[in-house]
């Protein structure tokens, strides 16, 4: 059939995430401004509207993150009008939330990350034998053998053959940065196309306790799905072993491909165990409660602040300080009633837009001024970074066994020192780390669940708060949620039973994070200076250290493209600016 | 056939007619109500989860916002292989286009053998709920080509539309599972934020 295929027409359209980058003679980064370049305004669509039906909002705001956005929001309701949820509905969130995590790793890594390191069309110049032999030396992988790799060669020769193909016909294949051995490269390959098929069998724990596909339902004060297993339309018997089947899918696959490739990728490029950290400033709000959702203590992933790499002195940051969790606007398209610089706790916070950008579309943004869409939050006045690196961070300076140990091999196989971990390598190594730690946590959980039921504790749902005649006239409340991009919190504020402020701060607002009003850099900013180019119109480098953040970037418009654009006039999706 | 038949609806309501495709689905649901064996899928924002879903299926019509640079609520339809695939370089996972789940599924020779396209040029894609006057006129003759279009793949499409012309589907998201002491489900449909305005 007569396809083409066009690089990123989502940013030709409206734009999401853009960098620029200043460079010296040398092609060395010396300054870099990360803009979003699209404005997401929920906040003012949930004004006024009953809190319970936040969620089914928050939810649409992004199609990767519904999962997430939902449980910050029913937990912020929950939070505001002190609802505890059942036992057993925090077991199944914990579930849902766990199998998220290592969902969305998984194909952030084969499906985004892994073309930054892997030469696709370089496959075809592998030994297929060679490959076979450093599967089976890597892991007990079922498809090992050498004809099923031959297979997949053939495969991506046809592919490239058909010479209208996608992600296989228009990266940057032949760059100069690539340095992966043919065999591994087809290794790569072959789990791109694997983890394609594994995530139709992931996804059901969501399809089941959401009870709807693919939007799953949430509720304030528990699940939507009751426990009975003897029902047709509960949580059954039949239902629990195809869970139980998809978390061995998720254990397996985490323990025999993911973690293993990252192993066998990462060593041929660790100058990025050197570069790519940023801030050293770590947040986290911590993540898989006990059923209390306030007792930090019982977190799996607690609630940590990291300052300047001290991995010695940790502090648990409260989300309620009004002091000190703040966002700003100096660089950003907002304006606040006490002006550009002041800060705003999110229960404060505003959402008025002012844009006084130049119309696209334009060559250069004006960095001294107001350049991005996202506002700059700030803990006690410093930039920090969240997401992965943050969490396993936090689990290792506060000595989670199993982190700690992951941690020390990875270092040792690969010879580096802890230091390497504040790297654009060490972020990647945490987030194959701590899909780990989320996979086996499944198991746990779901044995869990299992116990309490046979112990009769079946309740999931706590409705003594659900009608508004129970409610306060005023509440405020913090629903956090470690998404698998960093930190998430939504701070609602409900007057007379509606919601009258509701603020997001998504992980890519503390990480793309423009500049503050003391000029402090955003994790994004600051994480690109001393890359070095290899070729500037070929921006790999800093797509690599951007994709290790995992970008969440106003991915809300998925318009189809019918227009037509050639590959060549959009062949990268960013600016770099050539100063 | 072993497939599924599925009418997915596509986009984000949150940014008007960007969710064109949804409140086309609902309106459809609406007004022709139970196709027999064919699925009514509300794909919303997601984006590489609908690829396993897409695979499935022997039919698949689609409807969604379309850039065509064709007037603002102009009607657009494309058939199997007028629509393009692609995918490539991106700044964020989160930048899946539908097409790019059709490119992902071409590769892996699991295109629907019956593919089809209906959706219109949006007229606003700002923050808000409501659909623009223009586009809004051009869902009754989406619904009326969806149902045509079913009914040439040889599906028993009722006869006639049901209810009023009111051009905007009504929407009502149904639990299936019901919490024991019963939530009430969102609703949307019911409080129309006023078109706030977004970036110039």
């Amino acid at each position: 059939m007569a396809t083409r295929l066009v690089v990123d027409p989502i940013t030709r359209i409206e734009g999401h995430l853009r960098i620029e980058a200043e460079l010296d003679a040398d092609n060395t980064i010396t300054a870099a401004y990360s803009s979003g370049t699209m404005v997401r305004g929920i906040e003012i669509i949930l004004e006024g509207r009953d809190p319970r039906d936040a969620w089914a909002f928050a939810q649409r705001a992004c199609g990767v993150c519904t999962t997430v956005h939902s449980f910050a929001s029913i937990r912020s309701v929950e939070d505001a009008l002190d609802i505890q949820i059942p036992h057993a509905a925090n077991l199944i969130r914990n579930l849902m939330i766990a199998q998220q995590y290592v969902h969305d790793h998984v194909m952030h890594f084969y499906h985004l990350h892994a073309l930054d390191w892997v030469d696709i069309v370089n496959a075809l110049q592998a030994d297929p034998a060679e490959t076979s032999a450093i599967q089976q030396s890597i892991s007990t992988w079922k498809n090992s053998s050498p004809g099923y790799f031959a297979d997949i060669q053939k495969k991506v020769q046809s592919i490239v053959d058909s010479g209208q193909l996608s992600i296989f016909a228009n990266a940057y294949w032949g760059h100069p940065a690539y340095k992966l051995p043919p065999a591994v490269n087809l290794l790569a390959v072959a789990h791109y196309l694997e983890a394609l098929d594994w995530q139709s069998h992931v996804t059901k724990i969501h399809t089941i306790f959401g009870g709807k596909n693919p939007h799953p339902n949430f509720v304030v004060g528990g699940v939507p799905m009751p426990i009975d297993l003897n029902s047709d339309t509960a949580l059954n018997a039949e239902r629990l072993s195809i869970i139980s089947d998809s978390i061995d899918r998720i254990i397996e696959f985490v323990d025999q491909v993911y973690l293993p490739d990252v192993l066998a990728i990462a060593p041929n490029y660790l100058e990025y165990a050197s570069i790519g950290e940023g801030l050293g400033n770590f947040l986290t709000w911590g993540e898989l409660p006990g059923d209390d959702n306030r007792d930090t203590s019982k977190f799996l992933v607690p609630r940590t602040l990291i300052v300047n790499r001290d991995l010695t002195t940790i502090t648990e940051p409260d989300p309620r300080d009004f002091e000190r969790m703040q966002e700003f606007i100096t660089h950003s398209w907002y304006e606040y009633a006490d002006g550009d610089n002041a800060g705003l706790h999110p229960w404060d916070g505003e959402t008025k837009f002012n844009y006084t950008g130049p119309q696209p579309p334009y060559e250069e943004l004006n960095v001294d001024g107001k350049y991005s869409w996202l506002k700059a939050p700030r803990w006690n006045g410093m930039p920090v970074e969240v997401g992965p690196l943050a969490r396993v961070l936090a689990l290792y300076a506060t000595g989670h066994a199993q982190t700690v140990d992951l941690v020390d091999a990875t270092l040792k196989a690969l010879d580096a020192p802890l230091g390497a971990v504040f790297s654009t390598l060490g972020r990647t190594a945490a987030r194959a780390i701590e899909s780990k730690v989320f996979a086996d946590s499944l198991r746990t959980t779901y044995d869990e669940l299992i116990a309490a039921i046979k112990a009769g504790d079946t309740r999931t749902f706590n409705n003594d708060r659900w009608e508004p005649r129970s409610w306060p006239s005023e509440a405020r409340g913090f629903g956090f949620m470690e998404a698998p991009r960093g930190a998430l919190g939504h701070w609602i504020v409900i007057k007379n039973r509606k919601i009258e402020n509701y603020q997001m701060v998504v992980p890519t607002t503390w990480n793309a994070s423009p500049r503050d009003g003391n000029g402090q850099a955003g994790a994004y900013e600051a994480s690109l200076l001393n890359h070095k180019l290899a070729k500037p119109e070929w921006p790999l480098e800093i797509l690599r250290t951007i994709h290790s953040f995992d970008p969440c970037m106003a991915c809300a418009i998925h318009m189809v493209d019918a227009t037509g654009e050639s590959v060549a006039e959009v062949a990268t999706g960013m600016n770099v600016c050539m100063t | 056939m072993s497939g599924r038949h599925v009418v997915l609806g596509i986009g984000n309501i949150l940014n008007r007619d960007e969710g064109l495709g949804v409140r086309a689905l609902d309106l459809l649901e609406e007004r022709v109500g139970v196709v027999p064996d064919v699925e009514y899928v509300d794909g919303g924002v997601m984006g590489l989860t609908l690829l396993p879903l897409v695979e499935e299926c022997d039919h698949l019509l689609v409807l969604d916002a379309i850039d065509a640079g064709a007037e603002p609520g102009e009607l657009i339809e494309m058939s199997g292989d007028e629509i393009r695939l692609f995918s490539g370089v991106k700044m964020s996972e989160h930048q899946i286009t539908f097409q790019e789940v059709l490119g992902l599924a071409f590769i892996r020779d699991k295109l629907p053998p019956h593919l089809h396209l209906i959706g219109a040029q949006p007229a606003s894609l700002s923050i808000g709920l409501e659909i623009s006057d223009r586009v809004r006129s051009t869902l009754s003759p989406i619904v009326v080509r969806a149902a045509a279009v079913l009914r040439d793949w040889g599906f028993e499409v009722p006869d006639g539309l049901k209810g009023s012309d009111r051009g905007e589907g009504s929407r009502s998201t149904t639990t299936t599972a019901d919490p024991s002491d019963g939530p009430i489900p969102p609703t949307w449909a019911d409080s129309r934020v006023p078109s706030r305005l977004g970036p110039a």
